[in-house]
Parts: structure tokens; C-alpha cells; sequence
């Protein structure tokens, strides 16, 4: 390994205003053998879990980033020495000292030492007045008080403390938030600052959908290899409300009402990390095979934190179903700059007049979060009533009429 | 090097003169030093610390060895003092450590030269009627005993420490004027070997500049030895009459004479400057009679130094061998620096007495609020062991930061025991770090360790 040089492993461009992750895990150790693009670590932002590829073969030489540490873009969060990959039964030959972040700062003085390791501060950060700017006790009391950091914590309290955490039961547990639970509550508040939310209802009677999904199914998963779900019917169905209402997909942006001749609907997915919503592309110009297709391998790749960011971005209007999990009601919220949400529920059968008798109809409760402001009541109300008749006349969707 | 010609002349070869000439032989300097005594040393060594210490610690062995070895369960009997003895192993001691300062001198190419300097001008002095030359000049003259006015010392029964250090005889009584550092220790070996003692003091307290406890302590100690003081006592007058001397004092509870054969005048030290030229130069002194110094060492003519017992500061033999060296890297242009409030000082009696940093007395009078930690040797196992359970350790401590600002012993080795105190002082330890730094059982050192712990109120042995 005369020759062997290191390439870094830097965190890659994240999308736009995205500036910085938090290292979720290290999915090689320092040591590992690793082959050329072989994924090294997942970085989280606030809006996807990505992977960043191993810059070359050879081992992972360093890790300077650790779990949990906040990296921005461009910045290096390891290194990798180049050479060959070595199967990983054999004893790592890196002899790099395991070294903990204690040596990150210079020796410190016993009670300092005691105090730094009890109190969340970095020694690095103070500067000290000791012989040859050594830290002194005083210096980092001094820190604490001046950043309101307690020091009683650590001292007068500290039998107190340790007492009642050897009690059983933890009444609270604090977790940092991620970054993507922090981008979610930043946006959801912006969407309710910013725009006049409204909602409206309606209900829409299943049973033509349901007739002509499951006379269809089979040939359909036949041919195009994915099952026939109720999503496409959604899209198909709001794409025909949205041509109609063009103010449904469209933003403001400052003084401005930006009106698109496109339409990528946002399909909102619950995963494990919270909520996403990766986008169909030009859904008004794909087939329902094309746009189950779709949904299919975003959703894969949402649940397994695969999104990148281009599944993500853009986005015309969106529709959130929270009938899987059992909803029969609610409001969606926007998701901004967008002015429109469907929300989706439960399917129920349920007692419906229908021409003078009571018939059990398979019914659903629709419900269209808009943004007042650019969208009046009329046609927010007309919308849905759209949305409505195409998924009750099915037929009609397919023929756009 | 060219005749008569160096980079650098010390004056005085005591610890102040002799370090700063090896210091400068070891940055490269030609160094030349002179000094008026046959051998080297200073006071120190000849006629201070070093014989002083020699005397102590004999008298303190004969002490043991009459009254104290029976309780460890040792049976001596008929034990006799042999004074020329213990005064030959004294001067023993002085001349191997003196001549050891010659072979230091030679080891780093200082060249010595005996005889009495005198300043002809800032870069020439005059020495055995040769004249020689060097580009700066260092005064390490020290000091002398400072007399009282109206008392003249002849060394025989009116004797300053230099004379105390010699007596030919046990006197039957000694009278000690005078109760600082150098009295008490001097007073204490002729006490020892059989001289009734008695202190007279001036000021209310014993060695007042200490921490006031440990003058207390010392003088409970001192006198239970059988020591007598007299403070708050002026001497009117000394005069010798006959084989005695006759010492008038005065105090609030009116005059009275003492009767001696022997008076030791121990009231203090001055400047020793005597023939040096200073006038003829211009080198400034104060009112006190010590010369004036920048903070780099440097006299009121430019490139003549002073450093030691010369100048304003504790005469003290380990402040002088510090500004020893910083005088010397501050003139080849490193940054000498000598820390002041860490200068530690020692009275070598029984129990020893050791001081570092400020003392209560100064704390309180700068308003300063600071905590206290005590921890007593009676309650060290050590102490106990081996039958020294005397005195006590007290470290104060700033209340916010926790800051050792002084620590105080009183008790077996205090002398050794600071230096843990001053290292960690000089490393702006807090009581904090005294206490968490792990301590060998059983030792004295421990002592130490529990009053730190005592700061913060959790000493565990008391």
C-alpha cells in the first residue's frame, strides 16, 4: 500500500436551502474494508434520510463525524484509505488509537475535569486563565454562570439528583427532536401563519370504484404488474377538479398568484421517521398503471428512508389519506406554498337514501383543506362536488368529461 | 575571553548570584562572579539557611534522643551533649555545599573571582585593584542583621544570627530580641541544648507577617518547649556588664531588666550595599535603604541589574535564586517572570511552619470573602505514628471560583508539605483539584489533601 492516499467521504449537496444533516448512522466501522460506492453512513435532514457512498475501495479510515452530530453540506465526515478492500473476517490492520473526544482538548485539571464531563460544555469554547491559558476551575464556573448553565446541577443537587433517579419510574423522557420532526413543526406552523386555512366536506358514495376495481384488478396487475388501488382513482379524479379550478394548484408568491399548467401531486406517507410527501410527476399526463406505479416505489422508498430530494421538491397539490389508519374525519393541513389538500378517510358502510330507499352504500367523507385567501368558498365547495362525481362516476374520469 | 572582560559580572555569590551566573553560563554568557567571602554560597550557605538547618536538626536529635526516645519505647541513658562536635558536623555541612557551588562554577565556566566589588560605572567594576569590564552588571549583594540603634554587636555575647550560629558554649540563658523567623529557629536550638530562652518581642504576635493562627500555634508550641515571650515588649537598652548583658524592656505593664550571658539580635535584616559605588554610579535606592529595580530587574542605570535581598520584596533565598534566572532570560530576551504570589516561606523550628499565598489577615483587609478548609495532624495517621500529631493544615479557598488563595501549615514537615500547595497554586489549582488529586496513605501529605476536602466541607477524616 505504498501508494495509498485518502478521499474523503463529504456530504453531498442536499437540494436546495438544504444546508445541513445530522449523521442518523454509521453503517460501516472504523477499520471496515469497503468496496467503491458501498454505502457508508446515512446522513437525516429535515426532510429525507439519505446514504453517502464510499468515495473509494479500500478502508474506512476515519470517522470524524459522530452519530448524532450535526455536518453541514461539503463538510467531511470521514475518510476512506484507498486500497483494497479487504474481506471484513480479516483483523482490521489500522492501528489509529481509539480514541475517545477526551483528546479533543487539552489536559485538564482534576476538578475541571470533573466539571466539564457533568456539564454540557465544550472545553474548547473557554478560554482559560491558568498557567499557559490552562483551565481553571473558576474559568469554567465562570463559563457556566455567564451562559446560565447551572452549576448546582453538578453540585449542591447533586445527592439530591441522585436519588431521585434511582427512582423506578421516569415520569418524562427527553429526546432531541430530529431534524425532519423539526422541519415538519416549522412548516406546519407556517402553513397555519400564513395561510387563512378553511375546510370543507363532503362524502362520496365507493361502490362504483369498488365495482370497477375489482372487476379490473386482475387484468390490470396482470398487465402492468401493480395492483389497481383507490390512489389513482384520487389522483385521476382531482386532476379533473383541478384543471376546472386552476386556483386550487396554484401559490401565492408575494403580490403575485402563480397559476401552473402542471400538476405533481404530493401523496403524503406515514413513515417510521414522520411524515413525507414524494411527488407524482405531470400526473395529468400518466395512465393509472403509470401513476400506482409510482406511488408504489415512492412509498418503498419512504418507508425505508430512501427519498432523495428531487422526490420530494415541487409539488401542485396534495392528497393525504388518513383513512388507512382509520380516520372518518378531519381537517389536513396545507402543505405550503401549495393552497390545496384532499383528505382522505375510511371507507364505511353506511345507511344512504338512495332514490327513496335506504340502501348500504360504501361511503367515504371527503375533505378539502384551501387556502382562503385565493380560493373562495364557491369554488372550494365546487371542487370537491367535482372530485365527488368523478370518483362516483368513474367512467367519467376515464372519458374526462 | 578577552582580559578582563565578560558579558556578565554578578556581585555576590549567594543563591541569588550564583544561580543567575550559572543561568547566564548556560544561555552562553561569559560570566564572571565575585564575592568577598573564601567560599561561595552567600549568607545561605555560610552563615544562614544551610548551618542553621545543620544546627536544628543535631539539637533536635539531642532533644529527641534526652527527652522524647523513652516514649517509643528506646532506653538511652547518661546522653551528653557534645557542642564542638555538633558544631565541627555544621561547618562540615557548610563547606561541602559551598564547595559544591564551586564545582558548579567550574562545571558551567563561571569565573570566580574573591574580593570586594566596587561599581565604576555601568559597565565597570573594580575588583582587587583590577578593573574589569562587561556589558551588564548583576547586584546580588544580599543582605546583613540589622542592629538596633544604641546596641552594638561584638559577636561574643551581644551576637547577631552570624555569632548564634557559633557559640563556643551552651549559654545558661539566652535572650532572643527580636521574634522572627531567624530568633525563634536559633532560639530554639540553644533551647534545646539546655539555654533558658526568652523572646522579646516588639509586636503583639510572633512572626507577625504569617498567617496569624500559625504565629498563635507556633508560640502555644514554642512555649510549652519552655520558651518564654515577652511581646508587645520594646528593648530600652542593651549593655554588658561583666561576663553578662543586661537587657532594659518596657511594656504596657511597665520596665523591667533581664539578665543574659547571651543577647541574639535578630530584628530583622538590611540591604547590604556597603563600598558597592552605587552613588558614584547613580543607581537609585528607596528610603529603606534597597535598591530601586524595573520589573525587569533593571536599576535606575541602565544595564546594572539587582535581584535578591537587595531589593523590595520577602528576603528570602528561593525569591532570589527565582529572580536569578528571570533577570538573566529577561536580558538575553526570554520572558522571565517570577510569580510573586507564590513564593512560599518556612520557619524551620518544631513543629515547622510554612506559609504560602495570602493569609487571612490579608484577605480580610482587602474585603475579600474566602472560604476555609482545616484539617489537623492529629488526625492524620501518619502524624500519629510516628509522634507528631502537632498542628494543623488550612487552605483558603475564593467562595465562586474556588481558588486556593493561601495555604497555612503548622506541623511535622510543613516545609515540605507547601510545595504541593505552591505547585498547585502556580497551576491556579482550585481546593477542588488538592482534593481530588490521589494522596499515598499514610503520609503527612494527606493533610493536605483533607483540608482541601474541608473547603468544600467534606473532609472525610474529621
Amino acid at each position: 500500500m505504498a501508494k495509498a492516499t485518502t478521499q474523503n467521504i463529504k456530504v453531498p449537496s442536499l437540494g436546495e436551502s438544504i444546508t445541513e444533516a445530522t449523521i442518523a448512522r454509521w453503517l460501516k466501522k472504523k477499520g471496515d474494508p469497503v468496496n467503491l460506492d458501498e454505502p457508508l453512513v446515512e446522513v437525516e435532514t429535515d426532510k429525507v434520510t439519505l446514504e453517502i457512498s464510499s468515495p473509494a475501495t479500500g478502508t474506512l479510515a476515519e470517522i470524524t463525524a459522530e452519530e448524532g452530530a450535526t455536518v453541514e453540506v461539503d463538510s467531511i465526515v470521514g475518510t476512506v484509505l484507498e486500497g483494497e478492500a479487504k474481506p471484513s473476517s480479516k483483523k482490521e490492520p489500522m492501528k489509529a488509537p481509539v480514541k475517545s473526544e477526551e483528546a479533543d482538548h487539552p489536559p485538564l485539571s482534576p476538578a475541571v475535569r470533573k466539571l466539564v464531563e457533568e456539564t454540557p460544555v465544550d472545553p474548547n469554547q473557554i478560554t482559560g486563565q491558568g498557567k499557559d491559558g490552562r483551565l481553571t476551575k473558576g474559568d469554567v464556573l465562570t463559563f457556566l454562570d455567564q451562559h446560565k448553565v447551572t452549576p448546582s446541577e453538578t453540585k449542591t443537587a447533586s445527592v439530591e439528583k441522585a436519588v431521585k433517579r434511582q427512582e423506578p419510574d421516569q415520569r418524562v423522557e427527553r429526546v432531541p427532536l430530529s431534524k425532519l420532526r423539526q422541519r415538519i413543526a416549522e412548516r406546519l406552523k407556517e402553513a397555519q401563519n400564513t395561510a387563512a386555512i378553511l375546510t370543507t366536506f363532503n362524502e362520496v358514495d365507493m361502490s362504483q370504484v369498488i365495482r370497477l376495481r375489482s372487476q379490473l384488478k386482475e387484468n390490470f396487475e396482470k398487465k402492468h404488474g401493480v395492483k389497481l388501488g383507490f390512489m389513482s382513482f384520487f389522483t385521476k379524479a382531482c386532476i379533473v377538479a383541478l384543471k376546472e379550478f386552476p386556483a386550487v394548484n396554484a401559490e401565492i408568491d408575494g403580490d403575485e398568484l402563480v397559476y401552473k399548467n402542471y400538476y405533481d401531486i404530493g401523496i403524503a406517507v406515514g413513515t417510521p421517521q414522520g411524515l413525507v410527501v414524494p411527488i407524482v410527476r405531470n400526473a395529468d399526463q400518466k395512465s393509472f398503471a403509470e401513476i400506482e406505479k409510482d406511488i408504489l416505489n415512492l412509498g418503498k422508498k419512504a418507508q425505508e428512508g430512501k427519498l432523495s430530494m428531487s422526490d420530494l421538491q415541487g409539488g401542485t397539490f396534495t392528497i393525504s389519506n388518513g383513512g388507512i389508519y382509520g380516520s372518518l374525519m378531519s381537517t389536513p393541513i396545507l402543505n405550503p406554498p401549495q393552497s390545496g389538500i384532499l383528505g382522505m378517510h375510511k371507507i364505511e358502510q353506511r345507511p344512504m337514501a338512495v332514490d327513496g330507499k335506504v340502501e348500504i352504500r360504501p361511503m367515504m367523507y371527503l375533505a378539502l383543506s384551501y387556502d382562503h385567501r385565493i380560493i373562495d368558498g364557491r369554488e372550494a365547495v365546487t371542487f370537491l362536488v367535482r372530485v365527488k362525481e368523478c370518483l362516483e362516476n368513474p367512467e367519467r374520469t376515464l372519458l374526462d368529461i | 575571553m578577552e582580559k578582563n572582560k565578560a558579558d556578565l559580572i554578578v556581585i555576590g555569590a549567594g543563591p541569588g548570584g550564583y544561580v543567575a551566573a550559572i543561568r547566564a553560563a548556560q544561555l552562553g554568557m561569559n560570566v564572571v562572579c565575585i564575592d568577598k567571602r573564601k567560599t561561595l554560597g552567600g549568607t545561605c550557605l555560610n552563615v544562614g539557611c544551610i548551618p542553621s538547618k545543620a544546627l536544628l536538626h543535631s539539637s533536635h536529635k539531642y532533644d529527641e534522643a534526652k527527652n522524647h526516645l523513652d516514649s517509643f519505647g528506646i532506653k538511652v541513658n547518661n546522653v551528653e551533649l557534645d557542642l564542638s562536635q555538633m558544631m565541627e558536623n555544621k561547618d562540615k555541612v557548610v563547606q561541602q555545599l559551598t564547595a559544591g557551588i564551586d564545582y558548579l562554577f567550574n562545571k558551567n565556566k563561571v569565573k570566580r573571582i574573591e574580593g570586594t566589588a566596587r561599581l565604576r560605572s555601568s559597565e565597570e567594576v573594580e575588583v582587587n585593584g583590577e578593573v574589569w569590564k562587561a556589558k551588564y552588571i548583576l547586584i546580588a549583594t544580599g543582605s546583613e542583621s540589622a542592629s538596633l540603634p544604641g546596641v552594638s554587636i561584638n559577636e561574643k555575647n551581644i551576637v547577631s544570627s552570624t555569632g548564634a550560629l557559633s557559640l563556643p558554649t551552651t549559654p545558661k540563658e539566652l535572650i532572643v530580641i527580636g521574634g522572627g523567623y531567624i530568633g525563634l529557629e536559633l532560639g530554639s536550638v540553644w533551647q534545646r541544648l539546655g539555654s533558658k530562652v526568652t523572646v522579646v518581642e516588639y509586636m503583639d504576635r510572633l512572626v507577625p507577617q504569617m498567617d496569624h493562627e500559625l504565629g498563635a500555634a507556633l508560640q502555644k508550641s514554642l512555649s510549652k518547649q519552655g520558651m518564654t515571650f515577652k511581646l508587645s515588649t520594646q528593648v530600652k537598652d542593651v549593655t554588658e556588664k561583666s561576663n553578662h548583658v543586661l537587657v532594659s524592656i518596657e511594656s504596657s505593664k511597665g520596665a523591667e531588666q533581664l539578665e543574659a550571658d547571651v543577647v541574639l539580635v535578630s530584628t530583622g535584616r538590611k540591604p547590604y550595599v556597603d563600598d558597592l559605588g552605587l552613588e558614584s554610579v547613580g543607581v537609585a535606592r528607596n528610603e529603606k535603604g534597597f535598591i530601586v529595580v524595573n520589573q525587569n530587574y533593571e536599576t535606575s542605570v541602565s544595564g546594572v541589574f539587582a535581584i535578591g535581598d537587595v531589593i523590595p520584596g520577602p528576603m528570602l533565598a528561593h525569591k532570589a535564586e527565582e529572580e536569578g534566572v528571570a533577570v538573566i532570560e529577561t536580558i538575553v530576551g526570554q520572558k522571565g517572570h517570577v510569580n510573586y504570589d507564590t513564593i512560599p516561606s518556612v520557619i524551620y523550628t518544631h513543629p515547622e511552619v510554612a506559609s504560602v499565598g495570602k493569609t487571612e489577615e490579608q484577605l480580610k483587609s482587602e474585603e475579600r470573602a474566602y472560604k476555609v478548609g482545616k484539617f489537623p495532624f492529629s488526625a492524620n495517621s501518619r502524624a500519629k505514628s510516628v509522634g507528631t500529631p502537632e498542628g494543623f493544615v488550612k487552605v483558603l479557598a475564593d467562595p465562586l471560583t474556588d481558588l486556593v488563595l493561601g495555604v497555612h501549615i503548622i506541623g511535622p514537615d510543613a516545609g515540605t508539605l507547601i510545595a504541593e500547595a505552591v505547585l498547585a497554586m502556580e497551576f491556579s489549582a482550585s481546593s477542588e483539584d488538592i482534593a481530588r488529586t490521589c494522596h499515598a496513605h499514610p503520609t503527612l501529605n494527606e493533610a493536605v489533601k483533607e483540608a482541601a476536602l474541608a473547603v468544600e466541607e467534606r473532609a472525610i477524616h474529621i
